[in-house]
């Protein structure tokens, strides 16, 4: 592999570069030598398992953390930064998973939030609100203007306004880290427009995802990050997925997911749906059989997390028939063996400042369910490394996260196994484990349904697709599926997202 | 209707005001019932009753708004119009030196309380908690009772009108339109909301989050020093309990709560809490035309606060989802 760290540079306006930036925590060695180079109208992507570096690069770059040695170079000046603030003035913003917005405050508020303009010592409101509503217009969004309230305006608008403050801080430098993660496909289209917009500025772009196909879609170069090395620096096309999933894991994952269950595997139904709804789903027939994967796809909005949501009882169908059990709550739902992983694991699947170990009772302990099976057992049927038991599990990388809700629902050995985004912010590794379990857990006579906006997931680990639309379903379809065909269904009225 | 009646529950503030509104409305009606009457006096005697809760709950919203609280408002406020008695000792040339140093210990615990939650990261409601008993254990060991004198002329300031307006009124006006002003229109302001609203977002926005937060505390307990003279001048005298006998700490958190500032922080404002103070008081004087049992009136007060934060819950709940 060629590495291209240096060469284009020669040609292209240089804007940052990081040279042998290493970084120890608690004696830990996090980072060790890593060079990284962007130039103006760049996107530049880096990508790595969790636990590669990334986030502490970019933290390094932010100036929440100093680095133990090598320099950062920004628009040709050696800096070195204390604090965040210090970043941001020479010109780098960063964009996190996690928005950095006041909700209850204005768009307006938000982006000058720190750095108000004044007038005569008070606060220049006239000034703020027309310096937000140019830039908006800049970016096309009519869709909000500078007086609405962060919280009224959908997670696609507010990374919006996350840019919007990025632009009137005139940062060189944007860090985008997994920008998608929140983002239905649709919006997907619409932040690859404002990160050209961006590149037509002259800023570089540097933009950590766990999704490859956005690193092909948008990248002019990739870099490789490994164990907190720096594995390679290569331009986007001359690689392949397969090869820059090998330099992240440094091995071949030629089979991504696990075989799909054989028609001698799938046994008795589960549970049966018929025009079941509520005030968000309507008319939904379903049926879930022991043994196999049933995917779930559609917009956001579609219906999807509402769909689990109500046959596990949290948001329960009024209308229409469940068998064998309609739940009218979650308890119900638990005690007739149906159970959620939910998308976002930290708020609803674990109590963070908890050990593993009581983690992984949750369930059982909540409806004095018995369990056979000794945590230590579960917690080696999920792979959990290292399966430290009295480790708070706030401490434990996304994948590990998973298992031990995972873990938490085998517990309770259930019948119907509902997983909403099972791998959202999960490592390429731990993705793997992840579908692998769920294969076996299928295997062992658990019928699952999967809901995931991720298509290669949904595609390649399904055993059929149930696509929803407007809280209705809009079609099936048989394992194997194209992209194409799913989106179709999902977006029939839309302009094909 | 129905949905003009959710717009203005949907507002806090608002709903706060239709309340006070409503409350007045139906007190006076079961006043008169009753065969009272509820004049321009009583409510000038609510004006009266309520400036000195009005002022700590000004400060204390300013606390909650910065994602703090303050438990050390009641004792602070003792120790203030003792302070402040002590040092007038009934002379009024010594009117000025008393007000300044008066402010000046106000402005020390509140600078106490912000330091000790910043710095040494102790949460606010032990914090300002420690310092109610610090504050409480110098009143015990130095005063059995009342103690200091304040001259005639300091008196006016509790007892003396414009017109129709009592003084004290006046100066709860001003400090609620002080305050009104520093949040909406100054970056202290904006800073404030941004501190209580996340503290991580506004630190990596480059907010200086301690001393918001410190400054705020010292305002706080500025405007409990401003109340505790307040009270001294009623008096005449500095007295150990004034501020405990109020229940000044509760209740003006209540007083926040109730005019819809979020006790997370980053929500809410003053005009709320000054419709909460109003509404407290209101219910106080229809419960005293009325002659009610006074447990009935505490059972009532807690009813009111809890059913208003419920209501505000509710609200916050479904805009959530």
């Amino acid at each position: 592999m060629e590495d291209t760290n240096q060469k284009p540079a020669e040609s292209a306006q240089v804007i940052l570069r990081m040279t042998g930036i290493g970084k120890s925590f608690l004696g830990i060695r996090v980072l060790r030598g890593i060079d990284l180079s962007a130039n103006a109208g760049e996107v530049h992507a880096v990508v790595g398992e969790n636990g590669a570096g990334k986030s502490t690069l970019m933290k390094i770059l932010a100036g929440v953390h100093q680095p133990d040695e090598g320099t950062v170079e920004i628009g040709g000046t050696t800096r070195s930064f204390a604090h965040p603030v210090e970043a941001q003035r020479a010109g780098v913003a960063i964009i996190y998973q996690e928005f950095n917005l006041l909700p209850e405050r204005s768009v307006a508020d938000n982006v000058f939030l720190g750095r108000e303009p004044t007038r005569r010592g008070l606060v220049d409101r006239a000034a703020m609100e027309e310096a937000t509503a140019r830039l908006l217009d800049e970016l096309d969004e009519h869709g909000f203007g500078p007086r609405d309230l962060v919280k009224d305006l959908s997670v696609a608008q507010q990374q919006v306004v996350e840019i919007v403050k990025a632009l009137s801080v005139d940062a060189r430098i944007v860090v985008m880290d997994e920008p998608t993660a929140a983002l239905a496909e649709h919006e997907v289209e619409l932040l690859y427009r404002l990160i050209r917009r961006l590149q037509g500025r002259g800023i570089a772009v540097l933009y950590i995802s766990h999704r490859l196909r956005e690193v092909f879609d948008l990248a002019d170069r990739v870099t490789v990050l490994k164990d907190g090395a720096h594995v390679a620096t290569v331009p986007a096309a001359d690689v392949t997925t397969a090869e820059l999933v090998k330099m992240m894991v440094g091995r071949e994952l030629d089979a991504y997911f696990p075989p799909r269950a054989d028609a001698s595997a799938v046994g008795e139904v589960r549970l049966t749906l018929a025009q079941a709804g509520n005030a968000k789903l309507d008319g939904i027939d379903l049926e879930l059989r022991a043994g196999e994967i049933v995917g779930v796809a559609g917009l956001q909005g579609s219906g999807r997390s509402s769909l689990a949501k109500a046959i596990f009882g949290a948001e329960p169908f009024t209308r229409g028939e469940m068998t064998p059990v309609r739940p009218a709550s979650v308890r119900e739902g638990v005690a007739a063996g149906i159970g959620l992983v939910t998308e976002d694991r930290k708020a609803e699947g674990l109590a963070l400042n908890q050990p593993v170990r009581d983690n992984a009772l949750l369930v059982a302990r909540a409806i004095g369910h018995r369990s056979r099976t000794a945590v230590s057992d579960l917690l080696r049927r999920v792979q959990l490394s290292p399966p430290r038991e009295e480790t708070e599990v706030k401490y434990l990388s996304g994948g590990n996260q998973q298992k031990v809700v995972l873990a938490k629902w085998l517990t309770v050995a259930p019948k119907v196994l509902l997983f909403d985004e099972p791998t959202r912010g999960v490592d390429v590794g731990a993705k793997a484990a992840i579908h692998d379990l769920m294969r076996e857990i299928a295997g062992a006579g658990t019928a699952i349904l999967m809901i995931s906006s991720e298509l290669p997931e949904l595609i390649g680990m399904s055993d059929r697709i149930v696509v929803l639309r407007d809280g209705r379903v809009a079609g099936h379809l048989p394992a194997g599926a194209t992209e194409e065909a799913v989106m179709a269904l999902a977006a029939a009225d839309e302009a094909a997202a | 209707m129905t949905g003009r009646v959710v717009a203005l529950v949907a507002n806090p503030t608002r709903a706060v005001y239709a309340a006070l509104i409503a409350t007045l409305a139906i007190g006076w009606a079961l006043v008169a019932f009753d065969g009272g009457t509820f004049t321009l006096n009583d409510l000038v005697g609510i004006q009266q009753r309520s400036a000195a809760l009005g002022i700590v709950a000004i400060g204390q919203t300013l606390a909650i708004l910065a994602g703090s609280l303050d438990l050390s408002v009641a004792y602070l406020i003792s120790l203030v119009s003792l302070v402040a008695a002590e040092t007038m000792a009934g002379q009024s040339s010594n009117i000025l030196t008393a007000v300044v140093v008066a402010l000046g210990v106000s402005a020390l615990v509140g600078l106490v309380n912000g330091v000790v939650i910043t710095k040494l990261k102790v949460h606010a409601f032990i914090a300002t908690l420690g310092v109610a008993l610090v504050i409480r254990g110098v009143l015990d060991h130095l005063y059995d009772g009342p103690a200091g004198r304040v001259p005639v002329e300091f008196q006016q300031l509790g007892y003396s009108r414009v017109g129709p307006v009592p003084v004290a009124a006046i100066l709860w006006a001003a400090v609620a339109v002080g305050v009104w002003f520093l949040l909406r229109r100054t970056r202290f302001g904006n800073r404030v909301y941004a501190v209580g609203g996340d503290v991580e977002v506004a630190r990596l926005s480059g907010v200086r989050t301690d001393r918001v937060v410190i400054a705020a505390h010292v305002l706080c307990s500025l405007c409990a020093g401003v109340a505790g003279l307040l009270l001294a001048s009623r008096l005449g005298a500095g007295a150990p309990t004034v501020g405990t006998d109020g229940g000044y700490d509760l209740e003006s958190i209540a007083a926040v709560v109730l005019g819809g500032t979020a006790l997370a922080g980053g929500r809410g404002g003053v005009a709320g809490t000054v419709g909460g103070v109003l509404l407290l008081a209101v219910l106080d004087s229809v419960f005293n035309q009325l002659e009610v049992n006074s447990f009935f009136k505490d059972v009532v007060r807690g009813v009111v606060i809890v059913v208003a934060v419920a209501v505000y819950a509710r609200r916050t709940g479904r805009r959530a989802s």
